[in-house]
């Protein structure tokens, strides 16, 4: 039988070599997502901004004009309506009226009435009123949980690992956060709750990858005490590269299934999903691996300080050294098993 | 790593079976569940209100209307006691959404009204000592300002209380309305979380909930004229309340002034109906409790000829002469009732008031043709992610992928068992952690097949490759999982309603995984090994 191999037996990519490109275009990106948050800032969706969302199907079609026209005699204030996945279906977002919880509850009971008269048979398949309360709220609890989420992770990292290795994480996860919001104050896609738990489950999966590379470096920074660092993390992306493509087919492939097929209201979660599992692929390579070399990894004699080892990799680096040196040393550690 | 001790295959093997029962039901009608052994679950997965249709309801119960309540009888009570003891006292007022405050015009009674205010002090709850701890706080300056304040504990237990009271009041009005399996609980310190699967148009509930149903019957004070009321000339004990239907010549609420006290209160209800009156039209009937038909009887006895009012929410629905005494401990309301409203008022009644008014902080309704279209969405794409995800890791792992297969049919098995057994909601968002799921599922599976690989790549024995692969990437498994559980465990905290179904699925699915990977997979990679022996491995 023959097995697809995605990445060949053995790479030897150079990913190290690209780290100060792969630095500037991260940080390019991430200044770039902050301008844009700032600039355009969010499109939110009525869990943060407060408002009402209804989404209204007409069987015959639905005539998005005339609708807005009854809508607009409402005074309602900011109503946006779209197409939504299908010509039947309607989106319809109202801002949040002045009057605290009581005055959302009547606009939505006003549309009701207004299309019952001039649009005729309206089946509600969503109706949705966030008050003030719960959506300042719901902020608090999002921006919460997501620096908790963080923290969480790096203290792990940490546990596990040495401080270095946290920063290193901590500043990939950052950087997919960053990258995730910049991503949606460009296209304009409705950040709400669900694109919060898209963001979470984004630091995992960025997590998950970083680690696999991290406990790599880990293991290789026993085995070959002598490498320059530079061609150790080298190797260890490279080892891990295979399950690394793998990994992100196989969840991409369900990832695209679900953004196909999975309906309209889940599209957007989707969408985040399959952004987040690319750009945190590319981080756990090119930002948290390579971050190691800035950090400095302690390694070697006990007590050296990290800083002057992190310096002595760097020179070295500009030279590189025959990758040939690698010896494989397995056999001495594969005793005892089998 | 490949030997199995005979007990730990029967252990796994035994696992299985355990959620293949919990899986069960979910395939069955509910008769085939009906006609399953009294020892087998026969619990289904329950969908959330976003896949079977159905409302959400976030109420607040307005705190600080109790309060407020409470202020205004300590000032009523304080004013009854004060002129019942002739202590000359001003500026009687409200201050501060806390406090009632009055000057005593004569020094030398000072000692007195505050005895007397003292005493109108009512326990809150009994301190470790023995002591009772009172609900006012009585300050004094010397030149006779009084300042009777609602200590914190106080309204802390009365807050909770009108808390615990609403939850009861919103269940029973609920139930009365006849919704099927509606789940009403306690969030926050004020909040109550009502989910009616079912319901996609909660209006009537809403209605429902929006009133507090607080009714009073009160008499009318006949003595103070509407005008010398409107002018400020009021009695003390009174208070002016307009009808709720009837409408002077300018279109106006009709005002009555009325005695503040109440003969008869809601709570002194036991039953009502919806009626007819005497000329057909819709009325509600009303059962008093002991105390409330001796009151009544008593009040209407010495009355005959007078006015009273019965007053809901603030507004009075009716204004009846009393004709002869009732002393049947029974009543009735008419009004301008339809059958509807009737009927709504007759529930309300019998499900009690509400201590407080309820805010509704936030609805969301879905519709079952929305619901019914995510779900067949959800199966849809979850067969192709499942599907593709099974054929690609044959693809790239032969046989070792088709134990990933097996062993991802049974982490889906093991999982539906888990959102059975657990009874969380599956959303749809709880979906797409599923397709999620399937789709990182096989990680464990792949750093174990990629170091094998590696192994085999070093020239070791197919046997020694397997078995260092698996020892080699536990640690990276064990660390990559733990990573995405802490994710799923706070979005699980976090969020709330579908987010929360998506957190649950993940973290299940995390778990079932790993599970799966270390035992199911590794057991058929080393029946297999141990059965056929290869020379070399096909991965």
């Amino acid at each position: 039988m023959i097995l697809i191999r995605l990445v060949p037996k053995q790479t030897d990519i150079n990913f190290l070599g690209a780290r100060k490109a792969g630095f500037a275009l991260s940080g390019l990106a991430a200044i770039g997502s902050v301008i844009f948050f700032l600039v355009l800032g969010l499109n939110f969706g009525i869990d943060f901004r407060g408002g009402i969302l209804v989404e209204a199907r007409v069987e015959t079609g639905a005539d998005i004009a005339a609708m807005r026209d009854s809508v607009s005699t409402l005074g309602l204030g900011d109503v946006s309506m779209q197409e939504f996945g299908d010509p039947r279906d309607v989106l319809i977002r109202v801002e949040e009226q002045e009057g605290g919880e009581q005055a959302q509850q009547a606009a939505v009971d006003a549309i009701k009435a207004i299309f019952a008269t001039e649009i005729g048979e309206v089946e509600y398949r969503r109706v949705e009123f966030v008050g003030p309360k719960v959506s300042a709220e719901l902020i608090r609890d999002g921006v919460l949980a997501l620096t908790i989420a963080l923290a969480a992770m790096m203290f792990y990292i940490w546990l596990r690992f040495e401080w270095q290795f946290s920063i290193g994480a901590i500043i990939a996860l950052v950087h997919d956060v960053f990258l995730t919001i910049g991503v949606f104050a460009l296209t304009r896609l409705e950040f709400n709750l669900s694109i919060i738990a898209a963001i979470l489950t984004i630091i995992g999966y960025s997590m998950n990858d970083t680690v696999v590379i991290y406990d790599r470096v880990r293991e290789n920074l026993h085995k070959y005490r002598s490498m320059p660092l530079v061609d150790l993390l080298n190797k260890s992306v490279n080892d891990t590269l295979a399950r690394t493509v793998m990994t992100s087919v196989t969840t991409l492939l369900a990832l695209f299934a679900l953004f196909f097929f999975g309906g309209e209201v889940i599209r957007g979660f989707t969408f985040a999903m399959i952004w987040g599992v690319l750009v945190g692929t590319y981080s756990s390579i090119f930002i948290a691996a390579p971050a190691l070399i800035f950090l400095g990894v302690h390694r070697g004699a006990k007590g050296a300080p990290p800083g002057k080892y992190a310096n002595a990799e760097r020179i070295e680096a500009k030279e590189p050294e025959d990758k040939k040196q690698i010896t494989d040393d397995s056999t001495a550690d594969s005793k005892g098993e089998a | 790593m490949l030997y199995f001790a005979r007990w730990k295959i029967y252990s796994i093997l035994a696992f299985l079976v355990v959620g293949l029962v919990f899986v069960i039901p979910n395939f069955l009608s509910d008769n085939g569940r009906a006609g399953l052994p009294t020892w087998m679950p026969h619990k289904q997965i329950n969908l959330g209100l976003d896949l079977q249709g159905g409302s959400h309801l976030l109420l607040e119960v307005d705190v600080q209307a109790v309060i407020q309540e409470r202020l205004e009888d300590l000032e009523g009570e304080i004013r009854t006691a004060l002129r019942a003891e002739f202590v000359g006292y001003t500026d009687l007022s409200i201050v501060d959404d806390d406090a009632v405050t009055l000057r005593i015009r004569d020094l030398e009674e000072l000692p007195r009204a505050l005895e007397l205010i003292n005493a109108l002090a009512s326990v809150v709850r009994t301190s470790n000592f023995g002591v009772g701890i009172p609900d006012i706080e009585v300050d004094n300056t010397n030149d006779g300002d009084i300042t009777v304040t609602l200590s914190k504990e106080a309204i802390q237990v009365r807050a909770a209380a009108a808390v615990e009271q609403s939850i009861e009041v919103v269940r029973r009005r609920i139930d009365e309305t006849g919704t099927q399996e509606p789940s009403i609980q306690r969030q926050g310190e004020d909040r109550i979380l009502v989910q009616l699967p079912g319901v996609d148009d909660p209006d009537r509930i809403k209605r429902l909930l929006g009133k507090t149903a607080k009714m009073t019957f009160q008499m009318v004070d006949q003595e103070t004229s509407i005008a010398d009321a409107l002018a400020g000339r009021l009695r003390p004990g009174s208070e002016i309340i307009p009808h709720d239907s009837d409408v002077d010549a300018n279109g106006d609420p009709v005002l009555y002034v009325v005695e503040r006290r109440a003969i008869i209160t809601g709570e002194m209800l036991t039953n009502s109906q919806v009626t007819t009156d005497q000329n057909g039209q819709f009325a509600v009937s009303l059962q008093f409790n002991p105390t409330g038909g001796r009151r009544f009887g008593d009040t209407t006895s010495q009355n005959v000829g007078q006015l009273f009012a019965i007053i809901l929410d603030g507004k009075i629905i009716s204004a009846p002469r009393i004709q002869t005494a009732i002393l049947g401990g029974t009543g009735q309301i008419t009004g301008n009732f339809t059958a509807q409203s009737a009927g709504d008022l007759a529930t309300l009644l019998r499900a009690g008031a509400l201590p407080a008014p309820l805010v509704i902080l936030e609805e969301r309704s879905v519709g079952p043709g929305l619901g019914a279209d995510s779900v067949a969405a959800g199966k849809i794409a979850s067969a192709l992610a499942f599907i593709l995800v099974l054929i690609f890791m044959l693809a790239a792992y032969g046989i070792f992928g088709l134990a990933a297969d097996l062993a991802l049919l049974i982490n889906m098995m093991l999982l539906a068992a888990g959102l059975s057994a657990l009874q969380a909601n599956l959303t749809l968002p709880g979906i797409a952690g599923i397709i999620l799921t399937v789709g990182m599922a096989v990680d464990a599976n792949v750093l174990i097949f990629e170091r094998i690989r590696e192994e085999i790549a070093l020239g070791k024995t197919p046997f020694a490759s397997v078995e260092a692969g698996y020892k080699r990437a536990m640690t990276t498994i064990i660390d990559a999982n733990v990573t995405t559980f802490i994710a799923a465990v706070i979005l699980y905290v976090f969020g709330s309603g579908p987010v929360r179904g998506f957190a649950v699925t993940l973290a299940i699915g995390i778990v079932t995984s790993f599970f799966t990977a270390i035992t199911v997979t590794r057991l058929l990679v080393s029946v297999w090994l141990t059965r056929t022996r290869p020379k070399e491995l096909p991965i």
